[in-house]
């Protein structure tokens, strides 16, 4: 059985049910008890669970981060939250320097299972609170990186995060929370946290994408269907370990790749999946791989400036076209 | 003088075999990194290597101090702890020899040392870094309601860097189980306190947070012995944390690298002649009749064969297996590729 619920009810029911199972999962970030979450999602845990296992933080993203390495590494399982993904930069070297550092440096002796969860996404914010910064954790190996967008896959990886023994830096995506969607029943119902699905199958392009570029290539595949193109669309699901394979595959059949990604484009996800593809299936492309990507500037505020950095289901499917070489010539004239 | 009960030092209730046990440790440190640093010169230790020399007391009196079950995480100046919990003298030479014996398999060095069956959950080599998870050792303690101290070495400079004051914040706000034990050496690196930091003693940093702190002088290991006690009762008895400041010295450059421009070699003369913890104890166990001279040189022997021993054996030992290489990047499985 399964019910039809939103990404935010998900996550909600991941973390209920897995502190109800495990008395050692608690949670710790800024604003989660009595200001109920800045997105939500743990309103009301503070009454449930009493100030122990949810924990108030001071602003201090580093020690929250560091605390919970600590906490990890002394018995317990913390579930921390950082705001949003901005605010990780001053956390970044618990994150990288130690989280990911610990099971490999000292010989595999002991782990920091941690789960670090954060959200990405815009809205009017401005240059330091628009960002999207995947990429950046995306790089260390010992971190597993999760973009769930969709909310079985919220549910199911939050929930095998917590049980798992490594640290998972969990992303979500903040205009996607009322997103609705299937999930099984179940308090065991947990995925494992890799592999990228595909979700449309299509024969002509295929388009990868996570998080909000899931819902873009997913309109941009209907759209497209309507003049007669099938998009293969693939919800990369996670991006550490990267899932290259279910990529490739899809591409042996279509010949074509465009990658959506919110992020900026130089040296962003969409660069290392144009790379590994190439390296494994060079000779079945027909077309170089397109990334719809933001443009390179601080997000601005206005709102017809910010509507124009980040992609939209028209970049995709201009994207689409053009590795079909059906994009129309550009005026020779203005 | 004379000693008043027989086998102690006056106004000192350690018996005579702590003290003695003392002593071999600091002997022990002391020769182990004097051989580390020829080894280093001899080309089989490279990197960075930090020596702990003139330091011996704080890590000996603060390890003795503790419970077996209390939580330790280092800074990257860790050999003086680790050999002082007891660890195998030969898996720390192995480890800085980068051999597979080592205590963490040759994947840590010198600043990563680590024995988990002795909650002595690594060293640190990020300056501060530790001093967060020190506070979530102290946090799970709580938690769990565990009789157990989190504590934390670190060195004057970490105390001006934000993780410390993060640490420091969350570990009074929370009342946590947390012994700050700051080795203040006077250097950071070749930087002076007083060029670094606007207070010039440490603990006095903690009232910020009603961290209940105090000093101590690092060269006298009972001194240290015995505060490192009051501050774990004190924070075993659910009083939150406590911040110990020990005055210490390093004799030796901060790593093997180091010029020593900053510093005269009549200060460093000054603390070896005058305030070397090991000669201090040695005459003070000598003067009070706590032991002999045959006692102690039994000792200083036994040391320095051990050490000669910890050499054969790193040197005797594999390298690690490079097939282990991507081995403990994560502990759960992977199957896409
Ligand atoms: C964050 C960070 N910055 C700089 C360094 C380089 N570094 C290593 S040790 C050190 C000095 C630390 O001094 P202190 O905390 O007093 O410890 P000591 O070495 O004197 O024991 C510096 C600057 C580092 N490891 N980490
Ligand atoms: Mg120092």
């Amino acid at each position: 059985m399964a019910r039809e619920i939103t990404y935010r009810d998900a996550l909600r029911e991941a973390l209920r049910e897995e502190m109800y199972r495990d008395e050692r999962v608690f949670l710790m970030g800024e604003d989660i008890g009595a200001y109920g979450g800045s997105y939500a999602v743990t309103r009301g845990f503070l009454q449930e669970f009493g100030p122990e296992r949810v924990r108030d933080t001071p602003i201090a993203e580093l020690g929250i981060v560091g605390l919970g390495v600590g906490a990890a590494i002394g018995g317990l399982r913390p579930v921390v939250e950082l705001m949003t993904i901005n605010f990780s930069l001053l956390a970044m070297d618990q994150i990288v320097n130690h989280l990911a550092k610990i099971y490999y440096m000292f010989n595999g002796q002991f782990t920091a299972p941690v789960v670090v969860r954060t959200v990405e996404g815009f809205g009017q914010l401005a240059a330091t609170h628009s960002q999207f910064f995947e990429n950046y954790f995306a790089y260390v190996p010992g971190l597993r990186v999760v973009a769930p967008a969709v909310p079985k896959d919220a549910k199911g990886f939050l929930k095998a995060a917590v049980r798992g023994n490594d640290p998972v830096i969990f992303i979500e995506h903040s205009l996607i929370y009322r997103n609705r969607g299937e999930v099984p029943d179940g308090e065991d119902f947990v995925l494992p946290l890799e592999g990228a699905e595909v979700r449309r199958e299509g024969q002509d392009v295929t388009i990868v994408s996570w998080l909000r570029g899931y819902y873009l290539a997913l309109g941009a595949a209907e759209e497209l269907a309507r003049a007669g193109i099938e998009c293969e669309v693939i919800d990369l699901r996670v991006l550490r370990p990267l899932d290259v394979e279910t990529i490739v595959r899809s591409v042996q059949k279509t010949n074509r790749l465009v990658i959506v990604e919110e992020g900026w484009k130089s040296f962003g996800v969409g660069a290392e999946i144009a790379a590994a593809v190439q390296e494994r299936a060079l000779d079945y492309l027909d077309a170089p791989i397109l990334r719809v990507a933001s443009v390179e500037v601080p997000m601005p505020y206005a709102r017809n400036l910010e509507r124009l950095v980040v992609p939209n289901k028209d970049r995709v499917i201009e994207a689409v076209r053009e590795v079909l070489y059906q994009r129309l010539p550009a005026p020779l004239t203005r | 003088m004379t000693s008043t009960v027989d086998g102690q030092l006056p106004g000192v209730a350690l018996p005579k075999s702590e003290l003695l046990e003392m002593y071999r440790l600091m002997v022990l440190i002391r020769r182990f990194e004097e051989v580390a640093a020829e080894q280093y010169a001899l080309g089989k230790i490279a990197g960075f290597l930090h020596l702990y020399i003139g330091e011996e007391a704080v890590a000996v009196g603060a390890i003795r101090a503790m419970d077996p079950e209390d939580h330790l995480v280092t800074h990257y100046r860790d050999h003086g702890y680790a050999l002082a919990l007891g660890l195998d003298p030969r898996r720390c030479m192995a480890e800085l020899f980068g051999k597979a014996t080592g205590l963490v398999g040759g994947r840590g060095g010198s600043m990563h040392f680590a024995d988990a069956s002795k909650h002595f959950w690594g060293g640190y080599a990020i300056v501060a870094g530790l001093l967060p998870i020190a506070a979530g050792l102290g946090l799970a303690s709580k938690y769990l309601n565990q009789r157990r101290v989190a504590v934390a070495i670190f060195g004057d400079g970490a105390t001006n860097n934000g993780a410390f004051h993060e640490a420091l914040n969350f570990a009074a706000l929370w009342k946590l189980p947390v012994l700050f034990l700051c080795e203040n050496n006077q250097y950071g690196m070749g930087t002076a306190v007083q060029y670094a930091s606007a207070v010039r003693e440490m603990y006095r940093k903690a009232c910020a947070y009603d961290i209940p702190a105090e000093q101590v002088d690092g060269q006298d290991v009972i001194a240290v012995y015995e505060a490192t006690k009051r501050a774990l009762d004190h924070c075993r008895s659910g009083n939150g944390p406590y911040f110990l400041e020990a005055l210490t010295y390093r004799y030796r450059g901060h790593s093997m690298a180091d010029p020593e421009t900053y510093r005269s070699k009549e200060e460093v003369e000054e603390w070896r002649r005058h305030r070397d913890p090991i000669t201090r104890l040695r005459e003070q166990l000598l003067t009070h009749n706590v032991a002999t001279i045959e006692e102690l040189a039994a000792l200083d022997r036994a040391v320095e064969e051990a050490v000669a021993e910890a050499v054969r054996f790193a040197d005797e030992s594999p390298d690690p297996d490079p097939a282990t290489l991507t081995q403990f990047v994560y502990a759960d499985p992977i199957t896409v590729s």
